[in-house]
């Protein structure tokens, strides 16, 4: 859709708004741009287009079966939600998980990121118009896959995590392929940082495209890869202690290790996510080297442990660094079968305010590359959904009345 | 640039890495086709092997059964439904997101995996 406008000076600008549902666009989300001649000059975006109602379904579920729910809310960044639906539940009911269980779940958790990283270098390729690039990335992280298949029974969705550890362990026998997983992308990220970052083609298409100063990263609340590129030290596995991460040396990765300089732009972004899967690789090989023996799981039997969250009164939280960033989850437990209340934050969801300032001023060639440098994720974000209503902008005076309403309703109902 | 170009002229020579296809030339009819594979005259292409523990199609094994119902109170998706009468279960591979909870709480075990995971299928059960 384009609609031409006339400024006070008698310059021309345009609005192009792109989706909900559009060919270029992989997910729905409906953007609205203002562009004069080929500089983009306001950007916004409208969300809710894939509301799935996945809390809503969880609130009829018990913990158990809200587990594999949870891991459904994301297709690449699965465990991120299964593990921090289940931390939350941990949280609520005082459970400990036993130590060899974190290692297993920091193990399979990193799994996760090297492949989610990988493909997400491939998906930039793609929108640089680089396809055989783009091939061969995801060639590279077929190898992932099959190591996650091999460990935990499938490729993608791995249900490794249960409440309180987890479901299956890693065998002496399996540790020589998770090694060889490791050395090959160790291996690669050379391979990887010589197409990616020393070509004179993506260095010119991502250097000061899309930029996102601290401040800005700041005040968008940008989690994950998409803030550390901008300088911004924050990395929940450092920042909180949960699963293996403390006894681990670790710290977070920062684009002016490799270049010197921050700049907060699309090759920085390249850059951190790059280093993410060398120390993903990193982090699996000391995990293995210093794993202890012992329990993997709080409670084996299942109708027990279903009893026992049955009695459980309270709140609980669950926060982890996923692929994209932070991920949080909230429970309230009523002592009843299934929990009372359950919210998710997915890290799109404060990712993608940063697109407004990165967009601003860019080139419209340069749409597709910035919006995919985020990593963004929208079924992952959309929470919520406004039905039957004409008008789909729900302003603070609107939510007011609609509350005042609702109240009306609600007295007139008991009377 | 000539890191890929080495990269992908070393590619010419491998083997092809992704799955093959179940025939090397599109047959002229697919039925004709499966029917030669039926009688033994001809030979599709295998499917990649599956590790082992792989999380495929959940086998049921009836007479084992004791009608305790765990597995219907534990299965997210809904896909294990209990029948009164027989006080036996029926599952439904369709609705399955084989996440094997049923597997694991199972007290006598006549829930299993098996390495099937070529489901498309035009019938539902
Ligand atoms: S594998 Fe999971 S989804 Fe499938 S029947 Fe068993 S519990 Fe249900
Ligand atoms: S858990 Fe096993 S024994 Fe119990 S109803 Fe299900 S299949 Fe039958």
């Amino acid at each position: 859709m384009l609609e031409k406008k006339k400024d006070a000076d008698g310059d021309t600008s345009y609005s192009i708004s792109v989706g909900p549902v559009h060919p270029a666009l992989k997910e729905p989300v409906k953007l609205n741009m203002s562009i004069e001649g080929e500089k983009v000059t306001g950007v916004d975006f409208e969300l809710s287009q894939v509301h799935r109602g996945v809390e809503w379904m969880g609130t009829r579920r018990n913990p158990i079966q809200i587990m594999f729910l949870a891991e459904r809310i994301c297709g690449i960044c699965n465990i991120c939600h299964i593990m921090a639906f289940s931390k939350a539940v941990e949280n609520a009911a005082g459970i400990e998980v036993p130590a060899r269980a974190s290692y297993i779940r920091t193990i399979a958790a990193e799994l996760e990121r090297i492949h989610s990283h990988v493909l997400w270098a491939g998906v930039a390729a793609h929108e640089l118009g680089f396809d055989s690039v783009m091939h061969y990335t995801w060639k590279l992280r077929e190898n992932v896959l099959d190591t996650i298949e091999y460990l935990t029974g499938n490729r993608i969705t791995k249900a490794i995590v249960t409440i309180g550890g987890v479901r299956r362990d890693i065998h002496e026998k399996q540790v020589p392929r998770l090694k060889e997983t490791t050395d090959y992308y160790l291996k690669s990220f050379d391979k990887l940082g010589k197409i990616f970052l020393k070509d004179p083609v993506v260095k010119s298409r991502c250097r000061d495209t899309g930029i996102l100063t601290k401040k800005e990263a700041l005040v968008t609340c940008a989690v994950g890869p998409t803030a550390r590129a901008s300088g911004v030290r924050k990395d929940i596995r450092v920042d909180e202690t949960y699963a293996a991460y403390p006894e681990l040396d670790m710290k977070p990765m920062m684009p002016d290790m490799v270049t010197g300089e921050t700049r907060g732009d699309v090759y920085d972004r390249i850059i951190t996510r790059l280093l993410e899967v060398k120390q993903s690789a990193e982090i699996i090989n000391d995990c293995l080297n210093q794993m202890p023996e012992g329990k993997i799981v709080y409670e084996e039997k299942i109708p027990k442990l279903l009893a026992e969250l049955k009695g459980v009164e309270g709140e609980g939280t669950g926060r982890l660094e996923a692929p994209r960033g932070e991920v949080f989850h909230y429970v309230k437990m009523v002592g009843e079968d299934s929990p009372y209340a359950w919210k998710v934050r997915a890290p799109t969801y404060n990712n993608m305010l940063a697109w407004v300032p990165m967009l601003m001023n860019e080139q419209i060639a340069d749409i597709p590359i910035i919006a995919a440098s985020i990593d963004p994720c929208m079924s992952c974000t959309n929470r919520a959904v406004v039905a039957g209503k004409t008008s789909s902008i729900l302003t603070q005076e609107n939510l007011h009345r609609l509350s005042v309403e609702k109240t009306r309703k609600i007295r007139e109902a008991l009377k | 640039m000539i890191t890929m170009q080495k990269e992908l002229f070393r590619q010419l020579f491998k083997r092809a890495f992704t799955n093959q296809f179940p025939a090397k030339h599109a047959p002229k009819s697919v039925n004709a086709l499966l029917e030669a594979v039926g009688k033994g005259k001809a030979k599709l292409n295998p499917p990649v092997p599956v590790p082992e523990n792989f999380r495929g199609k959940i086998a049921y094994d009836k007479n084992k059964c004791i009608g305790c119902q765990l597995c219907v109170k534990v299965c997210p998706a809904n896909a294990v439904v209990f029948k009164p009468k027989e006080k036996k279960i029926s599952y439904h591979t369709f609705r399955c997101t084989f996440c094997g909870e049923c597997v694991n709480v199972c007290p006598v075990k006549c829930l299993t995996f098996t390495d099937e995971f070529l489901l498309a299928d035009y019938k539902k059960d």
